[in-house]
């Protein structure tokens, strides 16, 4: 239908956006390359030349380099866990005939919108704080200890407070695909003598497949970048105990101020990303109608 | 669902839904109550919320200090700027691809999607090094370009699956009638595109006043937006904790309104319209 003229005007309106795009890609990532090869501190700049595969060999060698690995896929596999089955779960308690649905979404959806930054300094403020935390008066309201989050279990910490985020954001989703399921299927199966359990098993998580995967794609797009938590929490301690892979070459480049050796990180997580998005392109192109 | 319920059943539902609801959204109200407490009343243990001290002093005091209305300045202009920009140039992007798709549009959606998968740590290094050598480190301009680009894959597959529910007929019976492409873009298309561009800007200002990586590493002090600015505050002033939640509280509250707005567009917008 479209004329030759129309698809050359449309080739040159779609250029732009590749253009920008493609140079954001691969200005950085080659730079990146090239560092990674070579000798390159910020604290003895003259020591300088080609280094072969000896950032690489450091960073994979590095005793943090498995735990920030662990790390991460505990972040993200945790999150993911939580905030679907939560996500599950609110989801089919207000989907039900209830007074205020509009109050309640808003009061669910909201920490969605709070900046990580804020989100992470509310929890470790406010609540986890070993002195002045909510938390810590439960605790002695009790007669227990208060407990040292961010000193003890600052994974765990770091995690409930970017499941607390994301939460939201996956309930929403399965709530919208929850109301598209037609009632008169529900009642169907009620009647030929299906219990709560078998509806849910046959029925609803069937139905919401396609949104569970969904959640689980776009999620992780974002939950592998987590930084502005950690940062403000932690900061990747105690020790290393909450370094994930992002936050362990953010302390290469910016506290060691060694970029040969933060390069080889960002190579290696580039390359493991890439592993993770083959996988997940493959599930989005299924889900997503381009 | 809507299905025959006792109204036993619904307040019962009722009351769990809301109690859930409220624990969810329990630590926002904390920090806003917090944030009209005095610095006493807010880190006493037990919790006070009928005996605590009430006051408006940390408001006043969070925005008397010279450079609070300076980062929340900065997160105005950055993120509109970078959504204002992105739209400029994924319009016409979306709007081709919706429209005269070739065979490699779709892999070319892909491969825009697949740019957002790369970790944004892996390229900071050059990131830092080229925005200090182009001058723009620090700078409000960088940021709106550093954001914009974040957002622009997000941007291109909002616009173009909000563009591909209008029906191509309707093109084909204004060029029937003589449109030029001029025409049909400024008196056919923008009016049934205009919902799909709001919601489009709606959803990319709040993913780009929250976004905290780029923000806390390519400023300093000059540009920092609030995302950095409270990343910071936390760090060696975390014992005012009323002031911290005021900080907080102006911080989260313009986006907060425009996403109670925006949560039936958020879903389709962020799942790139595969729930609706």
């Amino acid at each position: 239908m479209a004329t030759q003229s129309s698809r050359f005007a449309a080739r040159l309106m779609v250029a732009p956006s590749v253009f920008v795009l493609f140079l954001w890609m691969i200005v950085p990532l080659a730079m990146t390359i090239w560092f990674s090869f070579r000798m390159y501190r910020l604290l003895s700049p003259d020591r300088t030349g080609w280094v072969g595969m000896r950032n690489y060999t450091w960073f994979v060698t590095s005793p943090d380099f498995w735990l920030a690995i662990s790390n991460t896929l505990l972040l993200v596999g945790g999150v993911l866990a939580i905030t679907i089955i939560f996500g599950v779960l609110i989801a089919l308690l207000i989907d039900q005939p209830v007074w205020g649905q509009g109050p309640l979404r808003i009061l669910v959806i909201s920490p969605f919108f709070v900046m990580p930054p804020v989100a992470a300094s509310i929890w470790e403020n406010l609540f986890m704080h070993p002195q002045n935390g909510m938390f810590a008066s439960l605790a002695l309201a009790l007669g227990h200890e208060p407990i040292l989050f961010m000193e003890s279990y600052p994974m765990s910490s770091v995690i409930f407070i970017v499941s607390w985020e994301w939460l939201p954001f996956a309930t929403l989703i399965l709530l919208t695909a929850l109301q598209s399921l037609s009632s008169e299927q529900l009642e169907a199966a009620e009647m030929d003598g299906a219990g709560a359990l078998s509806r849910f098993r046959y029925i609803i998580l069937p139905h919401m497949t396609r949104a569970i995967t969904v959640v689980v794609l776009i999620q992780t797009i974002f939950l592998l970048g987590i930084f502005g938590e950690i940062f403000t929490t932690t900061q990747g301690g105690p020790g290393s105990a909450s370094t994930t892979l992002p936050y362990m070459i953010y302390k290469q480049a910016v506290i060691a101020k060694d970029i040969g050796r933060a390069a080889a990180g960002g190579i290696i997580a580039v390359i493991l990303a890439n592993i993770v998005a083959y996988f997940l392109m493959r599930g989005i192109g299924k889900h997503l109608d381009a | 669902m809507a299905r025959a319920v006792t109204t036993r059943r619904k307040i019962f539902v009722t009351a769990a839904a809301w109690g859930v609801a409220l624990l969810i959204f329990f630590p926002v109200l904390w920090m806003i109550l917090t944030s009209f407490k005095t610095e006493t009343s807010a880190v006493a243990s037990p919790p006070q919320l009928f005996s605590a001290d009430w006051t408006l002093e940390n408001y006043a005091e969070v925005w008397g200090r010279s450079d609070y209305p300076r980062f929340f300045w900065n997160s105005v202009v950055i993120s509109i700027g970078s959504t204002l920009l992105g739209l400029a140039i994924a319009i016409p992007a979306a709007w081709s691809m919706a429209f005269v798709p070739g065979r490699k549009t779709k892999d070319l959606l892909m491969w825009m999607l697949s740019t957002k998968m790369m970790p944004a740590v892996g390229v900071l290094i050059p990131m830092y090094l080229l925005f200090q050598r182009l001058g723009i480190f620090d700078t409000k301009t960088g940021l709106v370009l550093a954001l914009m680009l974040m957002n622009l894959p997000i941007i291109v597959w909002m616009l173009y699956t909000y563009f591909k529910e209008i029906p191509g007929e309707i093109l084909e019976a204004a060029r029937m009638d003589g449109a030029t492409l001029w025409n049909e873009i400024v008196y056919v298309l923008t009016p049934m595109a205009l919902p799909g561009i709001a919601s489009t800007m709606l959803l990319n200002i709040i993913l780009a006043w929250n976004e905290a990586f780029w923000t806390i590493t390519l400023t300093t002090t000059k540009a920092a937006p609030l995302s950095a600015f409270i990343a910071s505050f936390s760090a060696p002033q975390g014992l005012f904790y009323a002031k911290l939640s005021a900080a907080s509280t102006m911080a989260i509250a313009p986006i907060l309104i425009l996403g109670w707005f925006s949560q039936k567009q958020l879903v389709r917008g962020l799942t790139f319209g595969a729930v609706k």
